[in-house]
């Protein structure tokens, strides 16, 4: 985004005796669903201050990066793919394919640093055959990335229906390194990691030709082709890179409990989805940006704080008040964002 | 022959005849008369498939209008759970009047989450895929509280002929679901609802403007699929004679949008297939059988189901058949015309 699309859209301000009144400042179109979410947010966080003891701490901030830190990255993968006018549901089980994976081979004894780039390529693989299944042969990517669920997670119970701890040294000593930030503040390697993932990300979509082409095939991929951009190309990347950062999820995964499972991750790809379209992604393409996937997943790993606080609900309680909270905060994000349109 | 041959349904049948073959030889009793009424595979596999059709018929519409609905499991745990604990508080379980009114009750139930789910979408405008997936996460919560957490057992023939009694030879499941696909038919087809799904589903805003209800017709197809999916949910029920509110209806809105998908319906809306879409859903439950009458092991189940789809998907991907059966056609010599001016 260059520093012309910060300036607010207003339209024949030429005359200034005509347009004084008006001269109050409103923001882009593009950034007011963003905005909305970023304001809930915080409404959302000082209800939690004023209702609970110890809310304010800011190791609650701080947890919620390394609670989300999976979700997270494998939600700025899924971003991409959105952006395109896709949709990616494996993303979940490449997470227990690379979980289970990456547990089984430490456990036959291969090297880490060998398993790590294996299973981190595997999963990029996987992004990719969808991608190319989607593109070459017109395939509704909700079905090819369907299909591809079903043959990761049959790949990962096929390998081992039981969880498999992980015993070795480099997944333990990650596992267990903190990084002090503040007076008894303290974050983990898995939640850094997850921070990199969304700043990286989020230059190459505003910044890089590759992140240009993925808002314009988003936009029409018709005038996009038309216009000469690498289509086909563009879209196997994003599945690509979707399927790379499930993979990397699984990864932080299988650090964070050190054991892989062929359920874990089970319906990741509708809590990714949730937090994208919570930030603002548009389902149908186009509009979007990672900062408010990122504010997404902050919105519901809160919701899951609060829950916590709470302490005493049962886990269909649970269930019900996740639900109440989500609809709350998409009708007052709908309300909010039709307003000021 | 090539009319046959080119024809969207004909690869699905191919392969539903074959695995109907598979099953006629490894089967001892493919199809006999016993104790008079028809018995065996293929009547075991029309009476399974039932709660899948009448949830994929609904789901048709919706998707017909543009729309999806991820939370037709949870309102077939809802409606079942609804049922068996009104039937558990019966003095006599085997009364038909009150069993009647009750699954009249339940069906009522669930018809309301449909209108929700409706109104959110036409009237709140929110994304389908978001809107259900509100009910998806609450309803299984709002299925536990009213099950109170327990698997609800019920001793009721009245009620369990839903799911195994028989009527004309043929089981009570079976001739439910085929009632609701002749009546659905006969509604989309024989008058201008048809017509007017399809409109929607091709531009909301065009067909407001041509002066049809596009608000009332997508709430409408939410409640029929939520009137099904409640149906789906008691026939469920009343299969297992209990009501378990964890596993009912588990992942089949997955397996409904994939037997959408088979017969031929697109996702993006506007047109639809409901024979389609009864041949997909009797493929999946075929499957099913299927891999348990080969001896394929459980572990592989979801592997064997991801090379099924894949492969259907692709023989039903007009560029898939290009592209690789193109190669051995020969091809027409073409004329020189010389193009007018």
């Amino acid at each position: 985004m260059t520093t012309t699309d910060m300036t607010p859209v207003t339209k024949g301000g030429d005359g200034p005796e005509l347009n004084r009144r008006r001269r109050v400042y409103k923001p882009n179109t593009r950034y007011v669903p963003i905005l909305a979410t970023l304001f809930l947010l915080i409404v959302m966080y000082s209800s939690g201050v004023a209702n609970f003891r110890n809310f304010e701490d800011p190791s609650v901030i701080v947890n919620l990066f390394r609670d989300n830190a999976v979700l997270l990255v494998v939600a700025v993968g899924m971003t991409f793919v959105i952006l395109t006018g896709g949709i990616d549901l494996s993303v979940g089980a490449v997470i227990s394919l690379t979980t289970v994976l990456t547990a089984t081979l430490l456990k036959g004894g291969w090297p880490p640093l060998v398993v790590l780039p294996a299973v981190l390529l595997l999963g990029a693989l996987i992004g990719a055959g969808q991608g190319a299944v989607i593109h070459f042969f017109k395939v509704e990517p909700f079905i090819a990335t369907l299909a591809g669920l079903f043959l990761a997670r049959g790949l990962a119970l096929f390998i081992n229906q039981q969880s498999i701890p992980i015993r070795d040294a480099l997944w333990k000593s990650l596992s267990e390194t903190r990084f002090p930030l503040a007076d008894g503040v303290v974050t983990k390697p898995i939640a850094v990691v997850a921070v990199v993932v969304v700043l990286i990300a989020a230059a190459v979509l505003a910044w890089t030709r590759f992140g240009r082409n993925v808002y314009a095939i988003g936009g029409n991929a018709d005038s996009a082709l038309l216009m000469g951009l690498p289509v086909g190309r563009t879209r196997i990347a994003v599945y690509t890179l979707s399927g790379f950062c499930a993979a990397l999820g699984g990864v932080l995964f299988s650090i964070n409990s050190t054991s892989g499972w062929a359920l874990q991750g089970n319906g990741m790809e509708l809590d990714a989805i949730a937090a994208c379209v919570i930030g603002g992604v548009l389902l149908t393409g186009g509009s979007g940006f990672v900062w408010g996937t990122l504010l997404g997943v902050l919105v519901t790993g809160l919701i899951r704080t609060i829950i916590n606080f709470q302490g005493d609900l049962n886990a269909a309680w649970a269930r019900i008040i996740i639900g109440v909270l989500l609809f709350a905060f998409i009708v007052m994000q709908r309300l909010v964002t039709r307003k000021a349109k | 022959m090539t009319t046959i041959l080119k024809h969207r349904l004909f690869w699905p049948s191919l392969i539903l005849v074959v695995m109907l073959g598979v099953n006629a030889f490894t089967s001892q009793q493919f199809v006999t008369i016993q104790d008079g009424h028809l018995f065996g595979t293929l009547i075991d596999i029309l009476r399974g498939s039932a709660p899948l059709i009448l949830v994929a018929l609904g789901m048709t519409l919706v998707i017909a209008t543009g729309g999806i609905d991820l939370s037709v499991g949870s309102v077939m745990a809802i409606s079942g759970a609804v049922a068996c604990l009104l039937i558990s508080d019966l003095g006599n379980q085997n009364s038909i009047g009150s069993v009647l009114l009750i699954i009249g009750v339940a069906i009522l139930v669930s018809l309301a989450l449909g209108l929700w789910n409706g109104a959110l979408v036409a009237i709140v405008g929110i994304q389908p895929i978001i809107a259900t997936l509100i009910l998806m996460v609450a309803g299984r919560g709002v299925a536990q509280l009213i099950t109170d957490g327990q698997i609800i057992n019920v001793r009721s023939d009245p009620y369990s002929t839903l799911a195994s009694g028989f009527f004309l030879t043929m089981p009570v499941a079976f001739l439910i679901a085929a009632g609701a696909v002749a009546l659905t038919v006969l509604l989309t087809r024989k008058t201008a609802l048809g017509l007017l799904l399809e409109s929607v589903g091709g531009s909301p805003t065009a067909s407001r403007l041509a002066g049809i209800g596009a608000r009332r017709i997508t709430v409408m197809v939410y409640v029929v699929l939520g009137g099904f999916a409640g149906l789906a949910g008691l026939i469920a029920s009343a299969d297992i004679k209990s009501a378990d509110s964890i596993s009912a209806g588990n992942l089949i809105e997955l397996d409904a949008i994939l037997a959408v998908v088979i017969g031929g319906t697109a996702l993006i809306g506007g047109r639809f297939s409901i024979i389609g879409t009864v041949l997909g859903a009797i493929i999946i439950q075929t499957l099913r059988v299927t891999v348990v009458a080969v001896g394929i092991p459980p572990e592989a189940n979801l592997l064997f189901k991801s090379v099924v789809v894949v492969a259907l998907c692709l023989s039903q991907s007009p560029d898939f058949r290009a592209k690789v059966f193109g190669r051995f056609k020969s091809r027409p010599a073409v004329e020189k015309v010389g193009v007018p001016a």
